[in-house]
């Protein structure tokens, strides 16, 4: 069988699983929500002013819901920018590249493994931190009800579905950035700029979403859109946000993914 | 796309140009390597050696004129690499894995019987003992033969190599070229590009020399130094006397003194035979006159040096300038 894009994919797993920043970002994604939950156990007060922050002694639920919110500022751009920033880029690094290059692959076969190898880390990295929160936070608070968006009670079953489709939704966004970072560190050749870059994109959009007198764009911002899921917890499930932010993270990222993709596909590997 | 045949010439380069703005990397470059040469890619720093290579590899994208490995365009498909491998520069490998890793992660891109002929290809370069090794430990000459492994993992009829003797120490590069021997032996065509004027003199059949992006030769080493001509050398125990009857004698050419003594070119031997009697007439005895073959060096010099360098330039010439090593871009 001719190798094609899952041979890559693969290989670019492979390659993930031995470099030391797949851990550090891992690592993050497995010890914020600890962090989160041990400062909460220590403490008796709870972040009033954040979605769901009011429950979090009540259920353990709450846990990965508030750490979502949280984390869309800076934590989750920065584990997502940490590998999509570099996986291209690092291949100028190691000057692997023509290598790479040179064996029965085509380009697009290459980086569409890396896309998919990428996207794999960060669908990884949200799994990790939602199952630790919800672990760790059913320790300290118990499995309970919850209460949604909407004022109504929901079950700790029904709760746990909707936490899950919360984290599932919230790749949307996630894989927008990560798309992001691709098209960086396939312009850019440089890890460290790519994920910068990467984390500067993400908190300028932020800076936007708060400026006075731009409310008319904030529905289109991709920082907007980390909060979609929270359509989900609402009854019945306001499926404004979540339309909205499926066509807005796709304006994102395929833009984003076309341009890396044809600027990978024409480049010349010069080894400069 | 023309199907690849035994056949087919293994590197056919028609009007290759590379521009970076205003400067031109490589100029109109023609180039055949027929089946079966050790074919020397020779040019100093900067020449455009390897940007060259890169273009027929696929890596960079020429600005003008086409390559053809085997009748197939790399510029459109890897399909065209099929029955080609090798490296330009350095080969690099992922420093996080050991060399049996880099090497199965290559051959999983090649595909085929490529993953097969891992521990055979650590085995021809002599790494099977440090294959568990990361790569990030290796020596550069330890990299240059797992560079060739990787290539050899493809099962190559051509192999294009770009300085893999660069950093070895005597006994690796002795290795190296054993090794390129052997494989051409073989029957595999080899691409060898190398600053190493012995080492292509040792192992090419025909060579191209690179001057300025633009190949100042292309053929036989035969036909190379045919070209060149020989020249003499000529010691009397009064040098300026001798240097003034050489001038004046009939058949005699370029006269010209060096440190290791008066280089000439002649007409004929007949001419030389005349030059020495008049020499003892002008009372300039002969201690040494000998005839001087043009080293590959020398043509090397005398084809990437000075204005208007090229192939009837005299080898004599190049003879006498400083043998510092040439570096090759």
């Amino acid at each position: 069988m001719s190798p094609g894009v899952f041979t890559v994919y693969r290989w670019e797993l492979r390659k993930l699983r031995a470099q030391r920043r797949t851990y550090l970002g891992l690592g993050a994604a497995v010890l914020v929500p600890i962090i989160f939950v041990v400062a909460l156990v220590t403490q008796s007060g709870q972040p009033e002013d954040v979605a769901f922050g009011r429950y979090l002694h009540d259920t353990g639920l709450a846990v990965p819901l508030v750490l979502l919110l949280f984390g869309s500022v800076w934590m989750f751009p920065l584990i997502t920018a940490l590998v999509a920033g570099d996986i291209v880029a690092a291949e100028d690094r190691n000057d692997t590249l023509k290598g790479l290059l040179t064996r029965s692959v085509e380009r697009q076969q290459v980086f569409a493994g890396k896309v998919l190898a990428t996207f794999t880390y960060a669908v990884l990295a949200i799994a990790l931190t939602g199952a630790v929160a919800l672990v760790a936070g059913i320790l300290a608070s118990g499995f309970n009800s919850i209460v949604s968006l909407s004022g109504t009670r929901v079950s700790a079953g029904e709760g746990l579905g909707l936490v899950g489709l919360s984290l599932l939704f919230y790749l949307v966004p996630i894989l927008a950035i990560a798309s992001i970072g691709l098209f960086f560190s396939t312009v850019f050749r440089n890890s460290a700029a790519a994920i910068v870059g990467t984390l500067m994109f993400s908190l300028l959009v932020q800076l936007v979403g708060i400026l006075p007198g731009l409310g008319s764009i904030h529905p289109y911002l991709l920082s907007t859109q980390f909060n979609a899921w929270q359509g989900f917890l609402r009854s019945p499930v306001d499926w404004g946000p979540v339309i909205r932010a499926l066509w807005v993270c796709a304006l994102y990222a395929a833009p984003a993914l076309f341009a890396a993709l044809l600027v990978f596909l024409r480049r010349d590997v010069a080894g400069d | 796309m023309p199907r690849v045949t035994p056949q087919a010439t293994p590197i056919e380069v028609r009007g290759l140009v590379k521009r970076y703005g205003e400067l031109v990397a490589v100029d109109q470059v023609d180039l055949t390597v027929e089946a079966g040469d050790v074919f020397g890619y020779l040019g100093p720093n900067g020449a455009g050696k390897t940007t060259s290579l890169r273009m027929m590899l696929g890596l960079i994208r020429p600005t003008a004129g086409e390559v053809r490995l085997f009748g197939r365009d790399p510029q459109l498909s890897v399909k065209a690499l099929e029955g080609v491998a090798g490296f330009v520069e350095a080969p690099s490998f992922y420093p996080y894995l050991n060399g049996r890793e880099n090497l199965r992660l290559f051959a999983a891109l090649d595909g085929g019987g490529a993953a097969e002929r891992i521990e055979e290809s650590l085995g021809i370069v002599g790494l099977g003992e440090r294959a568990k090794d990361r790569v990030g430990g290796y020596s550069h000459g330890m990299r240059q033969r797992l560079g060739i492994a990787a290539a050899l993992l493809r099962k190559p009829r051509l192999l294009m190599l770009d300085e893999p003797a660069t950093g070895l120490d005597p006994g690796g590069m002795r290795d190296m070229r054993d090794l390129i021997r052997e494989l051409s032996a073989s029957g595999m065509t080899v691409l060898l590009s190398s600053h190493l004027l012995a080492e292509v003199e040792e192992l090419c059949n025909r060579v191209a020399i690179v001057r300025s992006g633009r190949i100042a030769y292309q053929g036989s080493l035969a036909d190379l130094r045919d070209q060149a001509g020989e020249g003499y050398l000529l010691r009397t125990s009064d040098q300026e006397r001798a240097r003034a009857v050489a001038a004046a004698q009939p058949g005699i050419e370029e006269v010209e003194a060096s440190p290791e003594g008066i280089r000439f070119g002649a007409r004929d031997e007949e001419a030389v035979g005349a030059l020495s009697l008049a020499l003892a007439e002008a009372g300039a005895p002969i201690l040494e006159l000998s005839r001087r073959h043009a080293t590959l060096e020398d043509l090397f010099f005398s084809l990437t040096e000075g204005e208007g360098a090229g192939p009837t330039t005299s080898p004599r010439s190049g003879a006498d300038r400083t043998r510092t090593p040439v570096e090759a871009g």
